[in-house]
Order: C-alpha cells, then sequence, then structure tokens
C-alpha cells in the first residue's frame, strides 16, 4: 500500500485522481467508473428513477435523517461497541484486534442498518408489499422484521439450498410474518434468488417494493445501501479515535456483495495511512476453482443483477457456480463500488478458505465468547494472518458483521453432530 | 437495407401483420437449431429471434428458464450461434435473424468481436434484455457500423420521455412488451395494447412488435389488429420441452402452433 494517492489507474475508463474522488462516487448515472450502472429490462426502469429521486431528495433531508437516527438508536441498539479483544490480541502476539460489533445489533447483523433505510423508503414510497433475496438469511430475517413492524406484506426468496442449510433463520422469517420461498432454479442459492425477486419485481412492480440486501443490483441501490450501513464505519472512526486515541492502523471486512466492507470501509476511505483489506470466501481455496471470490481470483468483468462488475464465468459468459461454506457469501459477483476500489487499490482483496474460517470461528468463541456469523469468520481468518506480521501497539479494527447462532447447525454438522 | 427493414417494408405492402417466433438456440440440443429455423420459416415466420442461451436469465419465465438449461447442459454458447445463422444463411438468404439475450456473453466476447462476428455470420439485429439504451452508447454505435440493428424494449411502464430517448435509439422494430411480468405469463390485452401502442405511433415509424403473452391464434390476431408484428416464444419453445425425448416430432409441432397463428393472423 502506498501513502501517496492514486494518480491514475489505466485500466479504468473515468480515472480517478486521488482517493477524495472515490467520495464522490457513484456519477449520476450510477457508474463506479466502468462499474455499476442500471443493466436491468424496460419493465424495471421506471421503478428505478422512482426509487433513484426519492431516495436523492430525501438523502439530506433533516427529518428523513433524524427519522433514521432514531430508528438506529431506538429498534437496532446503536451505537454498536468497539470491543477490544485482548485475550485473542495476546495469543496472535501481533497487533491489537477490535470487534465492530455489529453482532449485536437487533436481528444479529449489520443488514438491519439498510433494512431500516430502505423500509423507510418503502413507506414513503406507499407500496404495501416489499420483497427480499437472501443468502444465508440475516438480510431475509432484517427484512421480515422491519415488515413486522411496518405492518407491510413480506415475501422473502432463498436459494433451496441455503433454505436447507439455514433452518433457523427461515423459521424466523415466517414467526415474523414473512413468506419464505425456495427457489429452484440454478445453482439454488443466492443468485439465484435474486433472480426469482427480480422476476417477482417486474411482476409486481405497481404494488411491490424490492429491498436489495447489498451493495449490488441496479443503481440506486448500491449507492443507498452503502449509504445506510456507512454508520459502522462513522462510529468505528469516532470511537477508534476515543478508544484508541488515533485511527486504527487496518480495516478487516468481509466481502459477499460486500455490504458491511463498504458500510465500515467508506468513512474512512481519505485516511490515506488506514490499510484495509476485504476478505472474500476462499471455499475449498481459490486455486481450486471451488470457491466465491471475484476479486482475489481476478474474475473477469461482467454484467448480472443490473451491474457490471468482477463476475465469476466461464468463458463463454455463463456464471459460474459458486461454492463456500457460508450462505451469505456464496456469490459470483461483488458490489461495482469494491470492483473500482481493487482497481485503484484502496482495498486489498484476499480470500481466506473454508478451513482458515472455521478455525477462526472456534478460536474467537473460545478465547473471546463471541460466536461470529461465518460470513464475519472470513474477517477474523485474515486478521488472524495480518496481526502476526504487525507490532502490538498497532491496531486493526475487524466488523463482526453478525453473529453465529444462525450457524449452530452448519458447524454441528461439521463436526458430525445431528440434532 | 438490412434485411428487417426490407422485410417490415414488404409487408407493409401486403398490408400484412409481421410473425416473429422466438426460440432458444441450442434447445433442446444444438445439431437441431438450424433445422427448427426452416421449420419456422415454412410456417410463416418473418423474423426470427434466435435466443442466446444464459444461466441467468432474469426476465424470463420458467418456460425459457428450463429451455435455457438444456441448451446450456448440450454446451451451446455463443459463438455456436454464429455457426448456426451462418448454416442457415447457406438457405435461406432473406429472413432476417435478430438474437436475443442477455449481456454478459456478449461482455465476456468483447463488444467488437460480438459486433464483427455476428454481421460476418448473417444476423440482422441484437436485442439485450437488460441493456436498456442509457446502458448502450458504447455498443449501439458498434452494431450500426457492422449493419446490425438496435432492437429495445418498451414496456407498460415506461415513461413518455423515456419511451422518446428508446424511439431514438431503436432501429429496425420496437418490442412492445405486453405485460408487466416475465415471457410465458398471462394472455395480453389487445386493448390495453392499443392503447399503450397509440402514442409511440406518433414518435416513431418503426414498426412496432408485441410480445409476451401471445399464446395462440386467437390472441396473435387480436393483438395483430393492433401492432405490425407479433412475437411468439414461450409457447413454442413449450413444444420443444414436451418433444425433447423425441426431437424428430419437434419440427412438426412447431409448425403446426406456428402456421395456426399465421393463419389468424393473416384471415
Amino acid at each position: 500500500m502506498t501513502d501517496s494517492p492514486v494518480t491514475e489507474t489505466s485500466a479504468i475508463g473515468s480515472a480517478v485522481a486521488d482517493y477524495g474522488d472515490l467520495t464522490r462516487m457513484p456519477d449520476a448515472r450510477g457508474h463506479f467508473g466502468p462499474y455499476g450502472g442500471r443493466f436491468v429490462s424496460e419493465t424495471l426502469s421506471f421503478a428505478l428513477e422512482d426509487l433513484e429521486k426519492t431516495y436523492l431528495a430525501l438523502r439530506d433531508d433533516p427529518d428523513f435523517r433524524a427519522e433514521f437516527d432514531y430508528d438506529l438508536a431506538q429498534y437496532v441498539g446503536r451505537p454498536s461497541p468497539l470491543y477490544h479483544a485482548a485475550r485473542w490480541s495476546e495469543k496472535l502476539g501481533g497487533a491489537q484486534i477490535w470487534l465492530k460489533r455489529e453482532d449485536l445489533n437487533h436481528t444479529g447483523a449489520h443488514k438491519v442498518n439498510n433494512t431500516i433505510g430502505q423500509a423507510l423508503l418503502a413507506k414513503k414510497s406507499g407500496k404495501p408489499r416489499v420483497i427480499a433475496e437472501t443468502g444465508a438469511g440475516q438480510h431475509g430475517v432484517a427484512t421480515a422484521t422491519v415488515a413486522a413492524r411496518l405492518g407491510l406484506k413480506c415475501d422473502v426468496y432463498m436459494g433451496a439450498e441455503d433454505v436447507e442449510r439455514q433452518k433457523v433463520n427461515v423459521y424466523r422469517m415466517r414467526l415474523l410474518g414473512a413468506d419464505v420461498i425456495p427457489v429452484e432454479s440454478g445453482s439454488r442459492t443466492l443468485k439465484d434468488a435474486m433472480n426469482e425477486a427480480l422476476r417477482d419485481w417486474v411482476t409486481n412492480v405497481d404494488d411491490t417494493f424490492y429491498i436489495i440486501g447489498t451493495v449490488a443490483g441496479p443503481h440506486p441501490y448500491p449507492l443507498l445501501v452503502r449509504d445506510f450501513n456507512a454508520v459502522v464505519g462513522r462510529e468505528a472512526r469516532a470511537q477508534s479515535l476515543e478508544q484508541i486515541g488515533r485511527l486504527p492502523d487496518a480495516l478487516v471486512a468481509c466481502v459477499g456483495g460486500g455490504s458491511n466492507a463498504l458500510g465500515l470501509f467508506y468513512p474512512f476511505v481519505e485516511d490515506v495511512d488506514v490499510r484495509m483489506y476485504g476478505v472474500e470466501a476462499g471455499g475449498d481455496g481459490v486455486e481450486t476453482g471451488r470457491h466465491a471470490a471475484p476479486l482475489a481470483s481476478d474474475a473477469p468483468r461482467g454484467v448480472l443483477h443490473g451491474n457490471r462488475t468482477y463476475l465469476m464465468s466461464d468463458e463463454g459468459g455463463q456464471v459460474a457456480d459458486t461454492h463456500s461454506v457460508s450462505a451469505g457469501l456464496d456469490y459470483p459477483g461483488v458490489g461495482p463500488e469494491h470492483a473500482l476500489w481493487k482497481d485503484v487499490g484502496r482495498v486489498q482483496y484476499v480470500a481466506a478458505n473454508d478451513t482458515q474460517v472455521l478455525e477462526a470461528f472456534r478460536e474467537l468463541t473460545r478465547l473471546e465468547g463471541i460466536m461470529p456469523a461465518l460470513e464475519s469468520a472470513h474477517a477474523l481468518a485474515h486478521a488472524k494472518v495480518l496481526a502476526p506480521t504487525m507490532r502490538p501497539d498497532q491496531h486493526i479494527v475487524v466488523n463482526l458483521s453478525g453473529r453465529g447462532d444462525k450457524d449452530i447447525q452448519t458447524v454441528a454438522e461439521i463436526d458430525g453432530i445431528q440434532f | 437495407m438490412n434485411r428487417i427493414d426490407q422485410r417490415f417494408a414488404t409487408l407493409k405492402e401486403q398490408r400484412r401483420t409481421a410473425l416473429i417466433p422466438y426460440i432458444t438456440a441450442g434447445d433442446p440440443s444444438p445439431e437441431h437449431t438450424v433445422g427448427f429455423m426452416h421449420a419456422l420459416v415454412e410456417a410463416g415466420a418473418d423474423v426470427i429471434e434466435l435466443g442466446v442461451p444464459f444461466s441467468d436469465p432474469m426476465a424470463d419465465g420458467p418456460v425459457i428458464q428450463k429451455a435455457c438449461e438444456r441448451a446450456l447442459r448440450h454446451g451451446t454458447r455463443l459463438h455456436h450461434l454464429f455457426d448456426m445463422v451462418r448454416e442457415f444463411r447457406q438457405a435461406d438468404t432473406q429472413t432476417p435473424v435478430v438474437l436475443m439475450g442477455y449481456l454478459n456473453p456478449i461482455e465476456r466476447l468483447g463488444y467488437d468481436a460480438f459486433a464483427e462476428r455476428a454481421s460476418e455470420a448473417g444476423v440482422d439485429g441484437v436485442l439485450v434484455v437488460d441493456m436498456p439504451p442509457e446502458e448502450a452508447d458504447e455498443f449501439g454505435p458498434l452494431l450500426k457500423s457492422h449493419g446490425l440493428a438496435s432492437i429495445f424494449l418498451i414496456a407498460p411502464t415506461t415513461s413518455r420521455s423515456r419511451a422518446a430517448t428508446i424511439c431514438a435509439h431503436g432501429e429496425g422494430y420496437l418490442y412492445y412488451v405486453s405485460l408487466k411480468g416475465v415471457t410465458g405469463g398471462a394472455a395480453a390485452n389487445a386493448e390495453d395494447v392499443a392503447e399503450h401502442l397509440a402514442p409511440l405511433r406518433e414518435m416513431t415509424t418503426l414498426p412496432l412488435c408485441v410480445g409476451f403473452g401471445i399464446r395462440d391464434g386467437a390472441s396473435a390476431a387480436a393483438v395483430g389488429r393492433v401492432a405490425d408484428g407479433v412475437v411468439v416464444g414461450s409457447a413454442l419453445v413449450n413444444r420443444i420441452a414436451e418433444g425433447a425425448d423425441h426431437p424428430a416430432t419437434i419440427a412438426p409441432a412447431l409448425k403446426e402452433v406456428l402456421g395456426d397463428m399465421r393463419h389468424a393472423l393473416d384471415s
């Protein structure tokens, strides 16, 4: 990592002059350099233009912000703590590790920050029904939760394979009054759930608000999901100054679509001395091809689900099947803003494989009494690699994006235990 | 003059409505596709839309999703479509062929290479479902320079100002999506279609073709009375699915379905 701003990168269409430019993305048409955009069938264009207009009008509206902040404080329980994992840091024998405790949010993950925000937009739109796609079920639960609170009908699309491996979250959603619709097409995971949600939306666009759960999809979703999650980074930045006395040396977050990572990273983007690591799902190992790491594996550019990004696909442009122990990261693409940040070198994207992830999951649980979500354990796995290479007076903030209760069944099965 | 423009000019003279069948290339397996295309022409097709199979067909219902799966299982990729069209052109130099599909296979090949190879193979137009004109400022001119028409969708939800943009960028014909939804959905409502086509007539001289929800002779005839062309997809692809295990039965079945529509449109 260089300390001086990147001046130009020939790899991208519109040059980013310095990291300050990264705070002015996307452009008016939803492009992050060559990425992002609005690649959708015509029926949805009107709904997206409408959503964009609504959001841009409300984005800086003091009343809207106050309503959002109130819900985050009183309903979600923010701010979430920045916790010094002293015992784990000592064991790793290097940098001090701080955990941004998004796992303590209502519903157990960062996902609720975004669903609270989009629910406010849904309320303004007057549409009586919301839909969502979900992988691990955290976004589905967070959507079902806000839908229950607002009295909106809620349908959640979930890959049939994920329904199987995340039974607890499926039942949680049903208890909250949502219908969970298993998706049998394609690879039966998150990408197929998103296809099906888009098909629903195109059919019911008049009365349905689509709450997308990550910083992907057509413009303006990558923008608004980032904005709603940026509270994570704003808090972490202020907490670091207060608790550490300065900014951290590094940030680490897992990346599937990339919403928790962008939420943490975005408010630090101009802090050039803060290194950033996005950790993708290495599955069986990037070298095996059985993974979900489009950035770390140098996947080609592609277009899926409304945006251009790096996308795992074969030479004929067919989207590749992915593999990860974590349903929430099992996605062949990544948010377009991450694609740009990879190109300009602001974030280093790496992968953690399933074995490393389970090891980190167990270690944090035993040493700190905190059971992380398998998604978040990817970030922990990289922190485990990174910390020993740093000095004890250096600091790493890891986004503990969700809690692991939902993964107990998966881990038990790996341990050969049936309930 | 592009084959598409020529064909619509002839149809206009004859006061006939264009019949535009869609099939997914490589369904149920690649060696059958060219034969199906000829069968469709024999049954009265004016333009053929040849679907590029894609792993994630977001705008399609279950019928075409499964067609894509069958085609992909047999290894059909974009470059095979060029070979199919080239082979089709050996016997048919008149019927326009439009490639219809999603952007990613084209992105992966590269816009330049795609335009060059499609044009060289004898393709006449390209309809990319997930590429509205706003995102086509690089691709559109490239297609044009290779003599390929950019065909765009217009939906019931399209605003007047968007429709004007689409009309300005569109070539060949405009594809009006008769209903909110995916392919293979409910039947098209001809009155509703007529209401939406009327303002478009003031914006463009391009032929207005209507797809989604054209299932049989009756719906084709009803919509055909208000449109310049009708597109039929799932009704044909259904017959391919039914015959997948006995491919020899498929071409006659396609001719029967399309022949009924031709008859209904012309009477």
